[in-house]
């Protein structure tokens, strides 16, 4: 291939990639990158936990071993019933990962449906949504997800679906205010007079050009929902012991927090490390996708 | 303007309506009955069923709905506490003054460090001075408040022993929760004023400010900042509306009583009248507040004073 061909080939998949062009962008911004690197580790400790230790020793118990401080044998010490913390916060990623990427998930799913529909009908089928979405927003979100909870009882599941339910609103309001921006442009306009179905309007026209700042917002979300759940655990609103859910774990160690502060430190710091790495990302897919910035 | 006030007013109805149906609904799906909560699990069910009778809580969903909006509605009678046999609303508003508390001096701190280093950040842009800012706002929204709030008791309350760590006895147990709701509300405040900042300062106006000499001190709070202001207000005055209730973890990591505390008891205890009344009165406060924030926008833009008087 000579030097003409080559550079022709680079500029026509220059052009043909627009989700390479981010990536691009993405990769000379330093704090996304931490950030990716952190979810990868995280990712992979929560995918592999059961390979790196074994899953009894999440509670198992040893009495002879309680309260120690970080040593070889247990590199994050152990805490009042003997459990080996290392391990806990290791199967801790498991939830606290789900658990922000499924309420990021569904919130996006329902919030979307709803944003959209508002956004691209207008008039009474609007105003009725957003009313709607005003009620919820009348009250504090986490009120909101701890009476859920409570009604529907104190577990993983149900702490994922009152998170969700108490995040929709926000979802909702962001994408409606989105989605309206390129519903009156004009090629949405000709699309429909053309005779286009809706469904095929919102999936082919007004989504991948509304798509930016909502996954900016999906993921910088997710942070706040690993907040959210490990608060709600702390408070006995979440996931229950002996789960080793990060909050709750923090719960635990309040009695014991004069003594054995480490029992608190790590499962915070993989809290913060968890919530800061999608809002680093989020923030370098912002700078990445923020047409202004280009060039 | 009266009219436009009256209006939202107004409107704020049907939310609060909406808003006492939700929280209605979530009460009645819990288990447990309200009877079995006050008496313990050693009382005989026929009381624990004569109790149940009295409270109202046998009768149908809707027709204990429909009741209660109608004595709310007509007779402003919210019903008293399954807990104290209190009128509802004697707990809310003792106790809503110290959540005023909790959360004003959040926001104040918020407040106070964020906007100025928000401004800074801004105008200094990719300088040493924004890479600290930004570095330790994003930081900042990361940490759990609660694990903050602990942190700070640990170093502040237990080690040094300089501040008490829970009760509402004097204003030094108001300094912890200060910082612990402060810190990453600052964060937030700090990204807002930054991002709107730096959208202004990119506008036709600042630079013919520029070159016309004016001096920069000028530029940056009189053609800037005034105009980079209305999303900063809307995000310090919803954090306030929200923390109202919603610092229901840091209040109860300080084991202060709050209205979030007061709305977490009602939860447990199946208090149904107490969770109403304070949840109707957040929300009446957050409908007030978000009323005040426009009014303030018609003080801060004269152009959306322009649409009020029309």
């Amino acid at each position: 291939m000579n030097v003409m061909e080559e550079k022709a080939v680079r500029v026509r998949s220059k052009k043909k990639s627009k989700s390479a062009e981010i990536w691009k962008r993405i990769k000379r911004n330093v704090g996304a990158m931490i950030g990716l690197v952190i979810i990868i580790v995280f990712a992979l400790s929560a995918i592999f936990a059961n390979q790196i230790r074994p899953e009894e020793l999440v509670t198992k118990q040893d009495v002879t071993v309680r309260l120690q401080g970080p040593s070889a044998a247990h590199l994050f010490g152990t805490d009042a019933y003997g459990r080996d913390l290392l391990t806990r916060v290791l199967y801790g990623s498991r939830i606290s990962l789900t658990i922000g990427i499924f309420t990021a998930g569904f919130s996006l799913m329902f919030g979307g449906l709803l944003g959209a529909a508002a956004a691209y009908y207008g008039g009474q089928a609007d105003n009725i949504i957003m009313r709607i979405m005003d009620m919820f927003t009348a009250i504090p979100g986490t009120l909101l997800a701890l009476a859920i909870v409570a009604a529907l009882g104190a577990n993983m599941t149900n702490l994922l679906i009152a998170i969700t339910i108490s995040s929709i609103p926000g979802f909702v309001r962001l994408i409606r205010s989105t989605v309206l921006t390129v519903v009156e442009s004009d090629y949405v306009e000709a699309a429909r007079a053309c005779g286009t179905r809706d469904g095929r309007i919102i999936l082919k026209h007004i989504l991948p050009n509304a798509i930016g700042p909502i996954i900016v917002q999906t993921t910088e979300s997710i942070s706040g929902m690993i907040l959210q759940a490990s608060g709600l655990s702390y408070i006995g609103m979440g996931v229950q012991p002996p789960r080793p859910e990060w909050g709750a774990m923090i719960s635990e160690s309040r009695e014991f927090m004069r003594q054995y502060p480490y029992l608190m430190i790590f499962p915070g710091a993989c809290i913060i490390l968890a919530a800061l790495s999608f809002n680093l990302v989020g923030d370098g897919l912002r700078d990445a996708l923020d047409p202004r910035l280009r060039d | 303007m009266l009219r436009y006030v009256i209006k939202r007013l107004l409107l704020l109805i049907p939310v609060l309506l909406g808003v006492t149906l939700i929280i209605f609904t979530i009460m009645a799906i819990q288990p447990g009955d309200p009877g079995r909560m006050i008496l313990g699990e050693n009382a005989s069910q026929e009381a624990v069923e004569k109790l149940n009778d009295q409270l109202g809580v046998n009768r149908p969903f809707v027709v204990r709905f429909v009741s209660y909006l109608y004595n709310a509605v007509f007779k402003l009678d919210f019903g008293k506490s399954y807990r104290t046999s209190q009128p509802v609303f004697n707990d809310v508003f003792a106790r809503a003054g110290t959540s005023f508390k909790i959360a004003f001096n959040g926001i104040f701190m918020a407040t106070v460090v964020g906007i100025p280093l928000g401004i800074l950040s801004a105008v200094k842009q990719y300088s040493a001075v924004d890479t600290f800012s930004r570095v330790t706002a994003m930081l900042a929204a990361a940490i759990p408040p609660f694990w903050l709030g602990m942190m700070l008791i640990f170093v502040f309350a237990l080690k040094m022993q300089w501040l008490p760590s829970n009760g509402i006895e004097s204003w030094k147990s108001f300094i912890l929760p200060m910082v612990t709701l402060g810190i990453p509300y600052a964060g937030s405040q700090l990204r807002m004023t930054r991002s709107t900042m730096l959208e202004t300062i990119r506008q036709d106006y600042v630079r013919t400010a520029k070159a016309k000499g004016v001096p920069q001190g000028i530029i940056i709070f009189r053609h800037a900042l005034r105009n980079a202001l209305l999303p900063i207000i809307t995000i310090t005055a919803t954090s306030f509306g929200g923390l109202l209730g919603g610092a229901v973890i840091t209040e109860s990591v300080f084991s202060m009583p709050g209205l979030g505390t007061l709305i977490v008891t009602g939860i447990r205890q199946r208090d149904t009248p107490s969770v109403l009344a304070a949840t109707i009165f957040l929300a009446f406060m957050f409908g007030v507040i978000m009323l005040v924030v426009d009014l303030i926008y018609a003080f801060v833009d004269p152009r959306i004073k322009a649409k009020y008087s029309r």
